[in-house]
């Protein structure tokens, strides 16, 4: 174990599993000489060569697409789409060919192809910097979708993804790239996709969330706590497939929860959440399920106006109170 | 062909180019075995379009009619390994591969012995085992995964280059410069073949370009564009063969603009009627210029006796006529389990 900053975990993941295998490829504006605007792929383009740490020019579509044509035929590409919101020039080849490609080919192609977005507001970016997309592609068939939180699971989780034969997007947090913690040294450790993890155990209320919003959770049910409310907090960490098995096992113990994200709550992961679980457990529901995500507006540039569109502690703090106002 | 169909043909069809040798390196024999590809080709098709008409076939089919010349002369001048990317109009392009027109036809049937089990029809028509990556619906979308499989072959040393197929509607879209900028920056070994046929659905290509010389675009990414007769087998053969080797030499990618006229609908079902009776009327002189007909006035000429030209028409029918038996009474129904299988390599989400 070492202590590492998720920019560092992540770093490592590409540094290991490059040396690991030859057709690991990292391809993006910025990520070879730059080593991308966050740091994250600091130092590859060094020790790999700019053979392998490609810098593409501004052309989200075509550097997507090439990473699946690339991936078809044998690497094992890592394709970086600068900022979350440009997904959007990219989504073509991801939801039409990256996903669809194996079924409509009947099987035959392998697709691993890892495409890191990284998301996230707070910085005062606006409109077109900031944005949480990741529901859009939950509602993709072919797709895998990680958004992980702690620095070891964000090396596990990628290195997990690298190793994958399916498409997989790798969602993390602009704001969480300085967050520290013990990470796993082991070159041969992954976190499996697929599954959540309880981070905090708790009787009255269950938390459901990823990413950025995971330590937001954790503060407010230490709050919780010492007003003597019990939640449990569980960190997804993939999104697709979602792991309801952890989920349920939790809605059996507390009879209440609520999904928490950043992104926008229309049609955000929380609105699907909900629904699987009415469907799936309705019975085991003690309160309405609630679903606490950013306002349903752009993101705006002002610092007081952009914290009052992303959910904080107090929301969830207010979610809970709400959830258990029916006892 | 006599001087005076010749002239008219030039008029309509400027890029018409006469066969009069067999390009370097290609044997009669080998020319001979491109006619039958060809012949299989226009049957298949043809084939697949009365299916079509009488309800057997579902969705959306595109025949390749009247291009055959391309991808029979592109694809014969690769080597084994290369990949190739291909359109909505993929038929030819997967036979042209080598693909087996019984499990083509079981795929444009349905069927779960269908080349694509029946998950993907006509519009994705794919033989990958033989490096064609597959057929795309979205107009355009298989550029950049040509050029990635490029980048790929560059990558792995593997000596392989990758022959992208599109259309002079494909060539539209923003895909085709992004791509072709990052295949000239990096030299990389792919081969833009552009199936110019002047319409895009019901859109001519004069009413929405500038310049409707696909080949010059080239000039403004800094690699080689040829225009080139697309009816011609021997043009397009020696064209892709140099771009080839090109490729292989490390010199970069090539475009290539073969022209040739669609002379049915967009799809088997389309009846043209946006088209007007005196332009159908003006090409219909390009019958004259059948890329089949054309070739076997060649070997003909070449001294090939009529009766072996007949004999490969002959065979190529009842190779079609066998295929559509087998899908329609040997092939099955791909089972419900089916429906979730090949999403993903490992698990299985419902």
């Amino acid at each position: 174990m070492s202590r590492k900053t998720v920019r560092e975990a992540l770093n490592a993941a590409l540094d290991e599993e490059m040396r690991r295998d030859e057709h690991v490829i990292v391809m993006g504006c910025d990520v070879g000489l730059k080593g991308n605007p966050f740091g994250v792929t600091l130092g590859l383009a060094k020790k790999y060569g700019l053979d392998r740490v490609i810098d593409t020019p501004i052309s989200e579509p075509a550097f997507t697409g090439m990473g699946v044509g690339a991936a078809a035929t044998g690497m094992r590409p890592v394709v970086e789409i600068m900022f979350c919101d440009w997904v959007t020039l990219a989504s073509d080849q991801i939801i039409n060919m990256a996903a669809k490609m194996r079924y409509m080919f009947g099987g035959k192609v392998e697709m691993p192809l890892v495409i890191r977005v990284p998301m996230g507001a707070g910085g005062g970016q606006a409109a077109q910097h900031s944005q949480s997309l990741e529901a859009w592609f939950n509602h993709i068939p072919g797709l895998k979708i990680v958004a992980p939180y702690y620095p070891a699971d964000c090396k596990g989780l990628l290195k997990a993804a690298i190793r994958d034969d399916n498409p997989v997007l790798f969602f993390e947090n602009k704001r969480c790239y300085s967050v520290k913690d013990e990470v796993p040294d082991d070159e041969d450790w992954i976190t499996p996709i697929g599954k959540a993890r309880v981070v905090r155990e708790g009787s009255q209320v269950t938390l459901v969330t990823y990413s950025s919003m995971v330590k937001v959770c954790l503060d407010a049910a230490q709050e919780l706590a010492d007003e003597g409310i019990s939640c449990e907090v569980i960190d997804l960490r993939t999104l697709l497939p979602l792991d309801y098995e952890t989920v349920i096992a939790s809605l059996e113990k507390t009879g209440r929860i609520a999904v928490v994200h950043e992104a926008a709550t229309r049609g955000g992961m929380g609105s699907d959440i909900v629904a699987e679980l009415c469907e799936r457990a309705f019975d085991l529901l003690d309160a309405p399920p609630l679903r606490v995500g950013a306002l349903n507006v752009p993101l705006p540039y002002n610092e007081s106006m952009e914290a009052a569109v992303l959910p904080d502690k107090e929301n969830v703090k207010e979610a809970v109170y709400r959830l258990l106002s029916n006892d | 062909m006599n001087q005076e169909t010749e002239k008219k043909i030039r008029e309509v069809f400027p890029a018409y180019t006469p066969m009069t040798e067999l390009p370097e390196g290609l044997e009669l024999e080998t020319a001979r075995e491109m006619y039958r590809k060809m012949a299989l080709i226009r049957e298949f098709d043809l084939s697949a379009k009365d299916l079509w008409r009488a309800g057997k076939i579902r969705g959306l089919c595109h025949a390749y009619y009247f291009a055959e010349a391309i991808a029979v002369g592109a694809c014969s001048a690769l080597r084994e390994g290369d990949y190739t990317t291909s359109t909505h109009r993929g038929h030819g392009h997967a036979l042209a591969r080598g693909a087996d027109p019984g499990r083509m036809m079981a795929e444009l049937f349905g069927k779960a012995e269908g080349c694509n089990k029946g998950k993907g029809g006509s519009m994705h028509i794919a033989d990958v085992d033989s490096g064609m990556l597959g057929a795309t619906g979205i107009v355009g979308s298989g550029i950049a995964p040509a050029t990635g499989a490029a980048l790929s072959a560059k990558l792995q040393k593997n000596g392989r280059v990758s022959l992208c197929f599109f259309g002079d509607g494909g060539s539209n879209q923003g895909l085709f410069y992004e791509s072709m900028n990052m295949a000239a920056a990096w030299k990389l070994p792919v081969i833009f073949l552009c199936e110019c046929n002047d319409w895009a659905i019901g859109t001519d290509i004069r009413r929405v370009t500038g310049d409707p010389v696909i080949a010059h675009r080239a000039l403004g990414f800094g690699l080689p564009g040829i225009r080139i007769d697309g009816f011609n087998v021997f043009a397009v053969y020696a064209a892709v063969a140099e771009a080839a080797r090109r490729a292989r030499a490390g010199e970069g990618p090539t475009l290539i603009e073969a022209k040739y006229m669609r002379m049915l609908g967009h799809h088997v079902g389309d009846d043209q009627f946006y088209r007007t009776k005196e332009e159908l009327e003006r090409i219909s002189v390009l019958y004259e210029a059948d890329p089949l007909l054309r070739l076997r006035e060649f070997l003909l000429n070449a001294g090939l006796p009529p009766q072996t030209l007949d004999e490969i028409d002959r065979e190529e029918k009842a190779r079609v006529a066998e295929a559509v038996r087998y899908a329609s009474e040997d092939c099955h129904e791909p089972s419900p389990e089916e429906l979730y299988t090949d999403i993903f390599s490992d698990i299985i989400v419902e």
